[in-house]
């Protein structure tokens, strides 16, 4: 792919990339990044040379789901109303990450070019920016400035809850349904509602899309490891409070600890943490000696982690672990979207059961209970709960065996 | 001939109104999704659907008795319309109109996997309008409507179907106490 | 769909635990204690792989789930 990109325009170097821009307005866009060059189903190639992986918790490789629905769309019967669609999936159900926010507030407009980009990847005509109802404004006055080869609309969601974020939710409210996981027998980039081959991809993926029609993959090869090129957006906060987070944007493959310094926040120094949540809170717990491990799949594969939604949820040591993860338990069962039996009945048994054990009271098997909700249900939400309590009832066993006999580590006696 | 008739049609009239009563029973059973004793849940299922086509079967023959005999002054069209009959029109309207539901069920049934489970549900709970339909017509217009033997058995009928809603309407009705799960339309 | 490799997937959506289909296909399918179907094989319950000598079983329960909840998919 020869780069189209203008050569007055000098190239990022560094880290900053996603946030290079200095304000959100179009003109500061392109004063940084030029304007979107013309791209085709070719820019696929260059995406997937630039190891472009899913920032919306999955790591997906994007090229290949843009593969996928290049296939199946182009030929005449299957443009417009019932051609491919693009969704940028805005919704930042995970309740710890606020990177999303972060990036349409900053930089609106390269993830509009991203859209842009997948759509004429894809031979989509339609693309849609869906969001909650309070960040929809922003993404709207940036629509408003542009002129786009294909038809963009944005889409303000009516719930901010976490499963609304979910592919096969969001693909559902995006063509009017109820927005709330669906069966799928078949994949979204294969069939999705209204028979249309349909992209849905997080915000920050097509952002990092974008950055790749323009610079190429090489340059985006230039920072980062080699299993986490390019930049990533990282959420770093107390995970008792996850209103007390900062985004940073950080080169791929960083040291965990590394990254809670650099986030300057005192709930995250990693000389007082116990532990760090990675992912989200359906993600890993490590304890504090994985913060040397980079924030790369090869890098936490060793702690049965994976970098996720970019999360990082730190525990203090002054905070009681069996206590927090009741209560991140119990927000987890609320957030269910009350479709499926074994996630209804089970999310809330696990936190309740988890909720006795933090008051040092006898509880029934944890690891039964999870056991009934990982792998059953319409979507992955229940899996994260399993995979979260997991990796808590071994990082914390000591914790856990304290309480077991009624006492606390962090607090003492109960 | 005709008084072979007549005989038939009330006898498959009765028989009808049994089977349905059964029918019912069972498929409240399944909706509970419980096994009985000498029966599993599937077999609870299969029953039920053999039951039913049975009593679909029961009623055809007695319609078309009825048809056939002339001095019930039964037309083609009030196999259908209900309440266009001249002989105690309204019963027979009754009739007609369970007649009417009754297809409406088994066509449905039979074509559950093409029209989905939420269309075939919603026009399942008819079921619970055409039992008593159907129950009202054998005792307002059937010969023996009114005779004593029949009212008890009609009691019977009555009194467990009666028991089988209010278990149905129950908490009690699933085998497992389960958290509501949202239904989505 | 006669020869190739299937497995029975559930739609969690639909499935009200009534467990049929765990006496019809009681060979891979337990019940858990809300009703709901579980695959004996420790995996997933969501697309549970069926051995073609148990394709019969398989289709008898995805023909008598109430809900509709059940279909036969190619792995």
């Amino acid at each position: 792919m020869t780069l189209t990109h203008p050569p007055t325009i000098p190239v990022p170097t560094g880290t900053r990339r996603l946030l290079a821009a200095a304000g959100p307005g179009l003109v500061d866009h392109e004063r940084t990044h030029g304007p979107l060059p013309a791209v085709g189903p070719a820019v696929i190639d260059e995406i997937a040379r630039a190891g472009v992986e899913g920032r919306g918790g999955a790591g997906f490789p994007l090229a290949r789901k843009l593969a996928a629905i290049a296939r199946q769309g182009g030929t005449a019967r299957t443009r417009g109303r019932s051609g491919p669609l693009v969704v940028a999936n805005g919704a930042e159900g995970e309740p710890a990450s606020r990177k999303d926010a972060v990036l349409l507030r900053r930089s609106p407009h390269l993830v509009l070019d991203g859209a842009v980009v997948a759509a004429l990847a894809t031979g989509a005509t339609e693309a849609v920016v869906a969001t909650s109802a309070g960040l929809a404004p922003v993404v709207r006055q940036a629509l408003a400035e542009r002129r786009d080869p294909v038809r963009v609309t944005v889409r303000a969601l009516p719930h901010a809850g976490f499963t609304a974020g979910e592919a096969s939710a969001l693909a559902s409210a995006v063509a009017g349904g109820p927005g709330v996981p669906q069966d799928r027998v078949v994949r979204l980039s294969e069939r999705g509602p209204g028979r249309r081959p349909t992209l849905v991809s997080n915000v920050e993926t097509l952002a990092q899309a974008a950055l790749v029609a323009r610079y190429g993959a090489e340059w985006t090869r230039g920072v980062g490891s080699a299993a986490a090129p390019g930049t990533r957006l990282v959420t770093v906060s107390d995970v008792r409070d996850p209103d007390t987070a900062v985004v940073l944007e950080t080169a791929g493959g960083a040291v965990l600890g590394d990254l809670l310094v650099a986030s300057r926040l005192d709930r995250a120094d990693p000389r007082r943490a116990q532990a760090v949540l990675v992912g989200g809170w359906g993600g890993t717990w490590v304890p504090a000696t994985a913060l040397d491990a980079t924030l790369d799949a090869p890098g936490l594969a060793p702690w049965g982690a994976s970098p996720g939604a970019g999360v990082l949820a730190v525990l203090g040591a002054d905070t009681c672990p069996v206590v927090t993860t009741a209560r991140i338990a119990t927000a987890l069962a609320g957030a269910s979207a009350g479709r499926c039996g074994p996630c209804v009945n089970g999310l809330p048994g696990i936190a309740e059961q988890l909720t006795a054990l933090a008051g040092g009271r006898p509880t029934r098997d944890v690891e039964h209970l999870v056991s009934l909700v990982d792998g059953r249900g319409a979507c992955h939400h229940p899996d994260g709960v399993a995979r979260m309590v997991r990796s808590a009832m071994h990082v914390f066993r000591e914790d856990v065996l304290a309480h077991r006999s009624g006492r606390c580590l962090v607090g003492g006696v109960r | 001939m005709d008084t072979a008739l007549w005989v038939l049609g009330r006898g498959t009239g009765v028989a009808a109104v049994v089977l349905l009563t059964v029918a019912v029973l069972l498929g409240v059973v399944t909706r509970g999704g419980r096994p009985l004793p000498w029966l599993a849940r599937f077999e609870v299922q299969l029953v039920h659907r053999d039951v039913s086509l049975a009593a679909t079967l029961f009623v055809a023959v007695h319609v078309v008795t009825l048809l056939l005999d002339t001095e019930a002054e039964l037309r083609l069209v009030d196999t259908v319309v209900p309440f266009a009959g001249a002989y105690r029109w309204f019963w027979l309207g009754l009739g007609t109109l369970a007649v009417d539901l009754l297809v409406a069920l088994v066509a449905t049934a039979l074509l559950r996997r093409v029209i989905g489970p939420r269309v075939f549900r919603a026009v399942h709970r008819a079921a619970y309008a055409m039992w008593p339909i159907a129950l009202a017509h054998a005792v307002g217009t059937g010969t023996d409507g009114t005779s004593w033997w029949f009212l008890a058995v009609a009691g019977v009928c009555v009194a467990v179907v009666l028991a089988a809603v209010a278990w149905r309407c129950s908490a009690h009705v699933t085998e497992f106490r389960t958290r509501k799960l949202e239904t989505v339309r | 769909m006669s020869r190739e490799e299937v497995a029975l997937h559930v739609d969690w959506t639909r499935c009200r635990g009534r467990g049929l289909c765990t006496e019809v296909f009681a060979a891979r399918l337990a019940r858990d204690e809300w009703g709901f179907p579980l695959a004996r094989d420790g995996g997933a319950t969501r697309d549970v792989p069926v051995l073609p000598e148990e394709r019969a079983a398989a289709e008898d329960a995805v023909a008598l789930c109430p809900l509709q909840a059940l279909r036969l998919t190619a792995r």
